[in-house]
């Protein structure tokens, strides 16, 4: 997926006016909020389980070279193999080498980001395969070839009526006059027709929530029940991850799975959880016969041992752009690659490059929600904060900003010319905004104001006051005395 | 396999090592990853997953039903067949359905239901699959199914009605004790091919968030929890 992230002031433009994308965003927006926060109060413990979680994770990943080891092992004496890829070339390449050693012609696939991190699809098409998405969600954008807008629900930028066009416009071969007004209608006709894709595939694609270095599983959660459908029926599963998805135990599994789904969903546990291990056994009578992981790096092991490495405890739940304001109003496509809302401002510049992403971080009102609904306690705004410093220090930043930024620090290493220009501006302010008791308008800030109102300041600096202040306690304190 | 393969663990390995600034042979680093794979220490289990047996079993059929699972308790197994025939009835369904080769489900009295069967993993045309269970987890009501020819995987997403059998002692409190059990019937570190772990009938929100039931897997779910062997 070729990154438009450099154009997320441009996107973010379009995103507001269009009108489809803002019903739908209105339509989502509270459900997941709502559902989050009931699941986490039904469970004392929650807060309790995250922090766990967070140790886990950390643990893991300051030993993240002896659990890579130990669960290849498990993999290899499980009868599967484990490929690894430094960068999305290696990973596409080894996926198609598979295929086509398998003689591959249909391959499905269950929803992965890190598929979509590495851009397969467009890789296995051009290489003659077809490939089949499955998830719900990610079968309405391939048919529309758009790109997900959330890590959990890849749709939720369209509507019904939207999902309801393109099947007419896709599903050619069924009824002109068939019904689809309700949401059962067309979850019904996806069914039938992606049924005769898991028959016939070659080859499934799966995701991985989670690695398990104790026996060597790959881990998935879904509702549909696709992702079984895709790894069980064909001959071959292919398991496309990162290596930052490793957790030591089951029990280390249990404890994150218990916040996952309510931070996602706020199910209390997915449908289906799936532990897949190897290919399929003696005499099992089905699964498939071939069992492979290949394990994507691309970039992340330059997050390791940086003010960046918290981002790999990330378990992609969804709740920091569920619940972020900027999210909500500009949806994800806005943010031009696979990762939206606070995590992916946070790692899209990693994966590729704050030159193409430098705007992702610096869209955040720094509200603080993404913080506070991570279950592994991920600082994202302090991250976000680094990726700002490292833009400015890599001359990325525009020039207006970094002049600013200039000005105010020469300034604020002089107390005396700060005082002064902060009294005379505030009294300036102050008076000219005094009837109204805010502006809409001022130089240099329309753009700003555009959308919001600047309060009035009240005349006098917060220094002026506090010093004031303290000139009051202190003559108290003498007369008192 | 691929020269690229190799290449990138290697790469990879040595990425992860200078960014931890380790070597990877440092024995006390070593020694805590080998003592937690080995020990498995549990986390924090829920006050909700430490309750008497009937409380959990109460608690189990509660989690599932809210999820849209229709739940039967019989008094033994010998109660099964007819448990199952009236559930189809019910559903309108067509008396067959198709399981594996778990003995207990054999052995069952199925002469008097009146059920036609078929073993062996799902095949296209079943409308209907009957599974046993191997534990079920009462804190967030989950059945935890496992391959093999007993209880083929497919059973599980193909059809579009899934009806489960679980014994009431299979039935624990949280994820830690199953897993604890399933490590005694497989060994340390090893499991199944698949655990499926089901908490409710195939779903999608896909659409205008609206949760609509049988998405890709079965529509219907219906779990049997017998009381007694």
């Amino acid at each position: 997926m070729q990154p438009t992230s450099h154009a997320f002031k441009e996107n973010a433009a379009a995103a507001l006016a269009d009108a489809n994308l803002q019903r739908a965003l209105k339509n989502a927006g509270g459900g997941f909020i709502a559902k989050r926060a009931r699941a986490r109060d039904a469970l004392p413990e929650f807060d309790a389980l995250c922090a766990q979680g967070k140790d886990i994770k950390n643990h893991t990943l300051a030993h993240l070279d002896l659990y890579l080891e130990a669960y290849e092992r498990k993999v290899i004496e499980a009868g599967g193999h484990v490929h690894w890829a430094a960068n999305a070339e290696d990973a596409r390449a080894i996926v198609l080498y598979i295929c086509q050693k398998e003689g591959a012609k249909l391959v499905t696939k269950g929803k992965s980001m890190v598929a979509e991190e590495i851009a397969l699809n467009a890789a296995l098409e051009e290489a003659g395969l077809e490939v089949a998405e499955t998830d719900l969600g990610e079968y309405i954008i391939q048919i529309r070839n758009e790109g997900p807008s959330h890590i959990i629900a890849p749709a939720i930028h369209l509507n019904r009526d939207q999902v309801e066009a393109d099947f007419r416009r896709h599903h050619k071969n069924l009824p002109e006059n068939r019904s689809l007004l309700e949401p059962v209608e067309l979850v019904s006709e996806a069914r039938g027709v992606l049924r005769e894709k898991f028959l016939a595939a070659d080859v499934g694609i799966t995701g991985a929530n989670f690695l398990i270095a104790e026996t060597g599983s790959s881990v998935i959660v879904t509702n549909e029940g696709n992702g079984d459908l895709t790894q069980l029926l064909p001959r071959v599963h292919i398991v496309v991850t990162s290596i930052e998805k490793l957790v030591p135990t089951l029990e280390d599994v249990s404890t994150i799975l218990r916040v996952l789904a309510r931070s996602a969903t706020g199910q209390d546990m997915s449908m289906y959880t799936t532990f897949s291990t190897g290919p399929r056994r003696e005499g099992d009578p089905d699964g498939p016969e071939a069992y492979h992981v290949v394990l994507l790096d691309n970039g992340r092991s330059e997050m390791l041992g940086t003010e960046f490495q918290d981002m790999l405890r990330c378990i992609r739940c969804g709740a920091c752009m569920n619940h972020c304001p900027v999210y909500g109003a500009v949806g994800g496509h806005a943010y031009g690659w696979v990762y939206p809302g606070p995590m992916g401002a946070v790692l899209t510049p990693q994966l590729v490059g704050v030159h193409e992403a430098g705007h992702l971080p610096n869209a955040s009102s720094f509200c603080g929600r993404c913080e506070a609904v991570c279950p592994m306690g991920i600082p994202l705004p302090k991250m976000m904060r680094h990726w700002r410093e490292r833009e400015f220090t890599q001359g990325e930043s525009p020039w207006m900003q970094r002049m600013a930024v200039r000005g105010w620090a020469f300034c604020a290493k002089r107390p005396r010319l700060y005082r002064l220009l902060a009294n005379a501006s505030a009294g300036l302010l102050s008076e000219w905004g005094k009837r109204r008791g805010f502006f809409r308008w001022l130089p240099m800030a329309g753009s700003w104001l555009r959308y919001r109102d600047l309060p009035a300041p009240p005349g006098r600096t917060f220094q002026a006051l506090w010093k004031a202040e303290l000139d009051r306690r202190q003559f108290e304190a003498e007369m008192g005395r | 396999m691929t020269a690229s393969g190799s290449d990138g663990r290697a790469k990879i390995m040595a990425a992860v090592r200078s960014a931890l600034l380790v070597r990877g042979d440092e024995p006390g680093r070593r020694g805590q990853v080998r003592a937690r794979l080995e020990r498995t220490p549990s986390g924090l289990i829920p006050a909700r997953a430490r309750k008497p047996k009937a409380e959990l079993i109460t608690a189990f059929q509660a989690m599932l039903e809210v999820q849209g699972t229709v739940v039967r308790q019989v008094a033994g197994v010998q109660e099964l067949p007819l448990a199952i025939a009236q559930h189809l009835s019910e559903l309108n369904l067509p008396a067959r359905l198709r399981h594996g080769g778990d003995p207990l489900l054999r052995g069952l009295p199925w002469e008097n239901s009146l059920i036609e069967r078929e073993e062996g993993p799902a095949q296209a045309a079943d409308a209907v699959s009957l599974s046993r269970a191997v534990a079920g987890a009462a804190e967030t009501g989950t059945l935890f199914l496992t391959s093999g020819t007993e209880n083929p995987s497919t059973l599980n997403f193909l059809p579009e009605t899934h009806c489960v059998v679980i014994l009431a002692e299979s039935i624990f409190g949280s994820l830690e004790e199953v897993w604890g059990s399933l490590r005694q019937v497989h060994g340390r570190g090893k499991l199944p091919r698949t655990v499926n772990l089901v908490s409710g009938p195939s779903c999608s929100a896909d659409i205008e968030q609206t949760i609509i039931r049988g998405a890709h897997g079965p529509r219907r779910l219906a779990v049997f929890v017998a009381m007694s062997r």
